[in-house]
């Protein structure tokens, strides 16, 4: 069903439905204990109660099985964080600017461009700098996103795994257009990308949008 | 200062709505430091804020049916969210079940005839008024009302135009009614249980007060300080946090979350508290880890300390930072599973009556189950920088703040309003109004975790049309919620000038204090401080009858 759309996709969204897993079940074994003694113990059928003050074994039960879960939850958040964090030396570099209410790319060679063009399975880096106030660059199908904060150059990168094209959002509040503040990734194959990012005419993105 | 009150009349033997103390009528009210009045005072305040907050949430949802523009333009949309957060979190949520069931309750409860320190009590809610008429007027000055989001993030809301000062200030002053309000329990719990009132004979309701009101004193003061920051930035032109001014906007979220973080827990833990109250009440048993209950609070008080900065994994923070955030993050889960694996253990071989308290306090088991591990689904780093900012955390905390504070709210006012007026509300009413805000609060949020996981971004005007479904549910879940709302409002509104009279001292079985006494309470609470010899929910009775049976 998800098609991984670059390379952390697949170890986010692993984090992701195990979380996800875990929480249905334990959801769904207190919900069920809930309505089962509602049901059992509803004061019609079972008019006296029997005081049960506690039990330390089940205490320790249920403090030590949860606790072992969520280290594992932590342990796969932050192994697909460190990749995240690790950007490749050999990657390709874009500098992305950011201000109410639009991004902004730049490329080595000079091209700039409103919608962000990226060559296939290559590493990009972006740098991150913003103009006015904070915004966020937010690319939902690369599970990407990374706040852009005035005064300071935040960096990310990403491989594009697929030919496509992908939302880009501003996801830190901004003002007035804040929900405006959108964009394209477009994800080419190598050879296009190149014949792309020498052409210095700026109205070529929509010849290419077109193709 | 209790004994001020007692010279000047000696009626303290009179139900407390009756009571003629040194002011009549309206004066009598909003002059009286008397802990149940004060109560009161704060529950019509708060109800009223509530129906705004409302408002604005219902009008937030209406823009959003639609593509583009429903009914308002994108300012006004954006003024009705900062409005709707500020109003929801600082003037109902936070001072909502310490302020109105925590004055009204705790000295009753811990046996004694009022809080510690009476007058500063009332001046505690004379300053939230004062706070919540500041909210208000900042929608009417010129400038028009902020548009900055509840969280008030630099440098947006130094570069706007409107009334972002003004609704600080308001902020502000908030903040001492909530830190005066944390000094007085903390002084009272210490200083001013009954004889035999043992720490570990309270009422865990006081033990979740007991650890809401250190982080009230400790946390608030830091938004204070901040808020002073942003003074001394804007009018001496120190660079704080402005990068304009070789500021640093960071340095201004970890400031902002120092606080708003714990105060998540000031939110959450008295409503556990409330929980932990009813479930043994209407279960007709002694609670399953008293203990365990008790010290996780104190749990959840320190570890929630020491969290904030998972509101800002995709801010750039150093590895180091996002892993101790991250880990800390998971382990705040675990005083909280504790509770809810209690809460559920005690349910075992009791004797369950639904009364509509009850059904409030299982929904809030669920809705607060869902958010709490919805909760650990962004504490994951990788998974969090994908929902960060997006509705997967509006759902989040929206199951945590009204799923858990809200519905444990309903349930306090359900189980105590009788006892605080002597009159009892409908109760097939209330089950309809529970049932409406149940089905309508999971048809509202529930759809933008969906959302949320899909990219959804929070605080949008507008959205792409892949988005437009769950949008449209969601908005008709508010409408079968604020349905909802209305019967709860009414039916309760209702038992207070037609409902049926109690005659009953105790009309659930409790065994805390409160139901040892007159409905509605006499002044001094008690004709005479009693001294106690057992634990807040024994019920020997079940022991006794356990006994004849085995005989």
């Amino acid at each position: 069903m998800i098609i991984a759309q670059s390379q952390f996709v697949k170890s986010v969204d692993f984090a992701f439905f195990f979380i996800i897993a875990v929480s249905v079940f334990f959801l769904v074994l207190i919900t069920g204990l809930m309505i089962f003694f509602v049901i059992k113990y509803n004061r019609k059928r079972n008019p006296h109660a029997k005081n049960i003050h506690g039990n330390t074994g089940l205490e320790i039960l249920w403090t030590v099985v949860p606790t072992i879960l969520v280290l594992f939850m932590f342990y796969f958040g932050w192994t697909g964080y460190k990749e995240m964090s690790s950007i490749p030396e050999d990657s390709m570099t874009v500098n992305v600017t950011a201000q109410m209410w639009k991004f902004s790319f730049k490329y080595d060679n000079g091209k700039t461009s409103d919608t962000l063009f990226v060559p296939v399975n290559k590493p990009v880096k972006v740098n991150l700098s913003s103009l006015d106030v904070n915004h966020a660059f937010y690319i939902p199908a690369f599970r990407l996103k990374k706040d852009v904060i005035p005064g300071r150059q935040n960096t990310a990168w990403f491989t594009a795994t697929e030919i496509s094209s992908h939302p880009i959002f501003c996801a830190e509040y901004c003002g007035l257009n804040h929900s405006y503040m959108y964009t394209e990734v477009v994800v080419l194959s190598e050879s296009d990308f190149n014949v792309w990012v020498n052409r210095g005419v700026p109205n070529i993105i929509n010849a290419v949008d077109k193709k | 200062m209790s004994t001020l009150v007692s010279n000047i009349s000696n009626n303290g033997h009179t139900n407390y709505l009756d009571y003629k103390g040194k002011h009549d009528g309206l004066k009598g009210w909003i002059f009286s430091t008397d802990h149940k009045r004060i109560g009161i005072l704060y529950l019509i305040a708060l109800l009223s804020f509530f129906a705004v907050g409302v408002s604005f949430g219902f009008l937030i949802r209406l823009e959003l049916l639609t593509i583009g523009k429903t009914i308002v333009e994108p300012q006004t949309y954006n003024a009705f969210f900062t409005l709707h957060g500020v109003i929801m979190i600082f003037l109902f949520v936070i001072p909502g079940l310490p302020a109105v069931f925590g004055n009204f309750f705790l000295p009753i409860m811990i046996g004694a005839k009022d809080v510690a320190f009476p007058r500063i009590n009332l001046l505690s809610w004379w300053l939230y008024i004062v706070g919540g008429i500041m909210v208000i007027i900042s929608i009417l000055l010129p400038g028009g009302p902020a548009d900055t989001g509840w969280t008030f993030y630099i440098p947006y809301s130094v570069r706007t135009g409107t009334n972002v000062i003004f609704t600080g200030l308001a902020a502000f002053i908030l903040g001492f009614s909530s830190i005066l309000t944390g000094i007085n329990f903390v002084t009272t719990i210490h200083r001013l249980r009954a004889p035999g009132m043992g720490w570990f004979k309270m009422p865990l309701f006081s033990w979740a007060l007991y650890a809401t009101a250190w982080i009230q004193v400790l946390a608030t003061p830091i938004i204070g300080i901040t808020l002073l920051l942003i003074v001394v930035e804007r009018v001496l032109g120190v660079g704080l946090f402005d990068p304009a001014l070789g500021g640093d906007p960071i340095l201004y979220q970890h400031l902002f979350w120092i606080y708003s973080h714990p105060a998540v827990y000031i939110m959450i833990v008295p409503a556990m508290g409330v929980v932990s109250e009813i479930i043994p009440v209407f279960a007709r048993r002694t609670i399953f880890g008293y203990k365990f209950i008790a010290f996780s609070s104190i749990a959840i008080a320190l570890l929630g300390s020491l969290v904030w900065a998972h509101h800002m994994f995709s801010s750039g923070m150093s590895s180091t930072a996002q892993f101790v955030f991250s880990l800390l993050t998971f382990l705040v889960a675990i005083p909280s599973a504790i509770k809810v694996f209690n809460w559920t253990a005690t349910l075992y071989k009791g004797s369950i009556q639904l009364d509509p308290p009850m059904l409030y306090a299982l929904a809030f088991i669920f809705l607060f189950s869902i958010g709490g591990l919805t909760g650990v689904v962004q504490g994951a780093l990788s998974v969090d920088i994908h929902l960060t900012d997006t509705s997967f955390i509006v759902a989040h905390f929206h199951y945590v703040m009204f799923g858990g504070t809200g519905f444990g709210i309903f349930a306090a006012l359900h189980y105590w309003l009788p006892k605080m007026f002597g009159r009892m509300y409908n109760k097939k009413l209330a089950k309809v109004g529970f049932w409406f805000l149940f089905v309508g609060f999971n048809t509202l949020y529930f759809p933008l975790f969906v959302m949320g996981w899909l990219g959804m971004p929070r605080r949008y005007y507008d959205y792409l049309p892949e988005y437009s479904i769950y949008h449209q549910i969601s908005t008709v879940g508010s409408w079968i919620l604020i349905l909802g709302l209305i019967f709860i409002y009414y039916n309760l509104i209702r038992s207070l000038i037609s409902g049926q009279k109690i005659n009953d001292k105790n009309i659930w079985g409790g065994e805390t204090l409160e139901w040892q006494i007159e409905s509605p309470p006499i002044h001094d609470n008690f004709h005479e401080i009693p001294k106690v010899t057992s634990g807040p929910y024994e019920y020997k009775m079940n022991d006794e009858e356990l006994e004849k049976e085995v005989k």
